[in-house]
């Protein structure tokens, strides 16, 4: 998402690594880069001015230019001050004691409201809360059937009422929440622009109608710099606690994210991205700020990783791989476990220089796919000792899996690098970087591939880039 | 309401802000000087025109400064109108007055695609055309019932299958219906893609060579850009440019908003011209585009005037 953004940065900050002593100079043109990177990216104005004078100044002290290592003292100060640009603490969904709790979302016409709304239904619904939606969108038209539509999709009930007063909706929505014992309320509203006095006094009513107890503003991440005088229009009118930023799959810089919660104060709560339900992630500042600056999202990768993760990494999985006795069947899991977290796109991405890696060739989902079929044209035999593979054996695979020899040949040949990989990974059985306390494995990482360096991750990543 | 009124008020903010940034020019003198010039293009930028639009329109008047010898500052801004005009690529002609068209709206989520179908359909129907519709956004909830309720109130038939089958299919459809109705205007409506999706992409580019192997009139393929767009709007059309041969653009909600530049700058690079503009929420809010007052309502007037005033002296 922050593509190319990080690109630029990047660039900058490979330029001030490879001096040993940095001058004020050094400085200067670093920050003169950051702040067109930033500009560039539809970063308000006035927040990029203000980010680079707090940043060089922070980058003159002495500490930073005397320091042995002044190029990464550089890297630091500014991920800490985009840091606190995001916002310096996760900033999470609040439910009062209040049932029903009611959330209002409102936000410019296009920006993902309704979508979102379903999202957040889909959220919470997780996390053991009984949603109800309530389509306030009486102007578009079938924006309530997409509601109810979406809703049904997930499971969540959808209030209509008679789709003509959206006051009168959102009042019955609440007694219809108390009826059939929902304990969170989403108000959808109509999309408005920040400009459109009446439709803002709508909003307003709304507002005093049902008295929500929170307020969040959807904003498409691809506005420019308009973003900022929309969201202050609507802090100014409706007062909204926190924001989702939608449309965050595409190659948007999002600068908007990073100067909304300067101007208004207003934290960014979720990010949405993508069409799915699930695609409703908690906004994390300093995972953002790590990503911006391409050094990675370790920690999100680490989360889905444990979520995709079955119970334990199956001790003799583990035991293999550390002793570089990979056999298909481990190839075969590590694919369903990859798919598990999401796909191999997001996992590159989430990785340091993933980004990039993406941008210069899009990653092939179905390489993967692929090579599955190959390997189960095999028998079991040939799946645990893939040495046996002569060339007839290869020849009834392919003709099995309705592939030519050379792409049977392929899969071969990879899995004999990633086994050379593993091997030299874990020297002489050396098992102490999988073992945590009393020899037990620890859960690091992805499962099934214990504790792999970010290097070798990296080795993996561009293996699956050049066979696809 | 006249057309430069709507658009000069949907610009308003656009324009003021320009014109704030271009007294703050103006404070430092009316000299030529590498800071006047550092200035304009600076102001330019931050009005969403985008960096390579703004190097040439700064880098045209400089010549030209220098080849008139123009006095001073003010001089320049007479100019800019024109030189922001002139960056507009030209529509050779309008698509929609043609005698038969077949136009394919694409772009990413929430732009309005929908919404100017409907309206588009609306125009045509009333002043007298064929009419048909073709709702090809198979894939959001209720875009079909969507397009639907504009198709009653333009009065004209909408062809389209249920939610999630092949949106090529029911381009294949609308246009056999077209024929067997003898319609001399087909609107297909797609669903909102966002250009980082490689399958969906995929997926269009199969719609629109399906449409244009089999249509037997003219087929566009229309952008509909959503003016509130930062830079990222200039990717955005890259992308479907580089897999659909676009044809030209829609921009839209150019009204409440402060950024009209991204229009300017997608047109300049892509050489893409300019259909219709959205300028509102009203049936009657898609206009034609006219580069002079669109860009004269980017800029407002600068000798302190305001573009109201002019308009209606004209």
């Amino acid at each position: 998402m922050f593509e190319n953004l990080s690109e630029r940065l990047q660039n900058v900050f490979s330029g001030l690594r490879s001096k040993g002593r940095l001058t004020e100079e050094d400085i200067s043109a670093a920050m003169k880069e950051i702040r067109m990177a930033l500009l560039e990216a539809d970063v308000n104005f006035k927040v990029v001015k203000e980010f680079t004078n707090r940043t060089k100044a922070r980058c003159l002290e002495a500490e930073v230019l005397d320091s042995l290592t002044p190029a990464q003292n550089v890297v630091k100060v500014v991920m800490d001050e985009l840091t606190n640009l995001l916002g310096r603490s996760d900033s999470n969904l609040v439910l009062s004691s209040r049932i029903p709790n009611v959330i209002m979302l409102v936000g410019l016409q296009g920006s993902g409201k309704t979508t979102a709304a379903a999202k957040l239904a889909y959220h919470l619904k997780e996390q053991d809360h009984a949603p109800l939606l309530v389509a306030c969108d009486v102007y578009r038209p079938a924006a309530a059937d997409q509601l109810q539509t979406l809703g049904d999709e997930i499971g969540v009930r959808v209030y209509r009422g008679d789709g003509v007063d959206p006051v009168q909706i959102a009042k019955e929505g609440v007694q219809d929440a108390i009826d059939h014992l929902r304990d969170v309320v989403i108000v959808d509203t109509a999309g408005r622009l920040h400009v459109d006095e009446q439709m803002m006094e709508e909003a307003e009513v709304i507002k005093r109608a049902v008295k929500p107890d929170q307020i969040l503003m959807v904003v498409d991440a691809m506005t420019g710099q308009d973003v900022v005088n929309v969201a202050q229009a609507f802090a100014e009118r409706v007062d909204f606690d926190g924001v989702i930023m939608s449309k965050m799959d595409g190659d948007a810089r999002g600068g908007g994210a990073l100067s909304i919660r300067e101007v208004t104060g207003k934290p960014i709560k979720f990010i949405s991205s993508g069409e799915k339900p699930d695609s409703l992630e908690v906004f994390h500042p300093e995972r953002m700020a790590k990503r911006i600056l391409g050094m990675g999202d370790m920690l999100t990768l680490i989360e889905s990783a444990v979520k995709a993760k079955d119970e334990e990494i199956q001790a003799e999985q583990a035991e293999r791989i550390a002793k570089a006795q990979l056999t298909l069947d481990d190839f075969v899991e590590m694919n369903r476990k990859i798919r598990k977290m999401g796909g191999i796109a997001k996992l590159v991405s989430a990785l340091p220089g993933g980004d990039k890696a993406l941008g210069s060739g899009q990653v092939d989902e179905k390489a993967l796919d692929r090579m599955v079929v190959i390997i189960n044209s095999m028998t079991p035999a040939e799946r645990q000792k893939p040495e046996i593979l002569n060339g007839s054996r290869r020849k009834r695979i392919a003709a099995g899996a309705g592939v030519t020899v050379q792409e049977v040949n392929g899969i071969i040949k990879k899995y004999n690098e990633t086994k050379k990989m593993l091997k030299k990974m874990m020297p002489d059985g050396d098992l102490s970087a999988l073992k945590g306390k009393k020899g037990r494995r620890r859960r690091l990482g992805i499962p099934g591939m214990g504790g792999i360096g970010m290097d070798d991750l990296k080795k993996l990543q561009d293996m699956v880039e050049k066979n696809s | 309401m006249g057309f430069f009124d709507r658009i000069s008020k949907g610009l308003a903010r656009s324009r003021d802000k320009f014109r704030e940034q271009m007294n703050v020019l103006l404070d430092r003198g009316p000299d030529l000087d590498d800071d006047f010039w550092e200035g304009l293009e600076e102001a330019l930028i931050l009005s969403d025109v985008g960096g390579p639009a703004a190097m040439d329109i700064v880098e045209s008047l400089q010549d030209q400064a220098k080849r008139k010898a123009l006095p001073d500052a003010y001089a320049v801004f007479d100019m800019l109108y024109d030189q922001i005009a002139a960056t507009f690529t030209p529509a050779e002609q309008g698509i929609f007055d043609q005698e038969q068209a077949l136009v394919l709206f694409v772009g990413i989520n929430g732009t309005g695609k929908t919404t100017t179908v409907g309206k588009l359909a609306k125009e045509a129907s009333d002043a007298g055309r064929t009419v048909i519709l073709g709702s090809a956004d198979t894939f959001r909830a209720a875009a079909i019932e969507q397009l639907e309720v504009w198709s009653k109130r333009a009065d004209v038939p909408m062809v389209t299958r249920e939610r999630g089958s092949d949106p090529a299919s029911v381009c294949y459809d609308t246009i056999e219906k077209a024929e067997a109705m003898g319609a001399d205007l087909v609107l297909i409506d797609t669903a909102g893609r966002l250009h980082t999706s490689n399958d969906l992409m995929r997926e269009l580019e199969k719609v629109v060579s399906v449409v244009r192997k089999r249509a037997n009139m003219p087929v566009y393929t229309v952008l509909v850009i959503d003016a509130t767009t930062g830079q990222n709007g200039l990717q955005q059309a890259r992308e479907f440019n580089k897999a659909l041969d676009l044809d030209g653009l829609i921009v839209t909600k150019l009204d409440g908003t402060a950024k009209g530049g991204i229009a300017l700058a997608v047109s300049h690079e892509l050489e893409l011209p300019i259909y219709k503009i959205g300028v509102g929420e009203g049936i009657d809010d898609l206009r034609d585009f006219d580069a002079h007052d669109f860009a004269r309502a980017l800029v407002g007037d600068l000798d302190g005037r305001s573009a109201d005033d002019q308009a209606e002296e004209e």
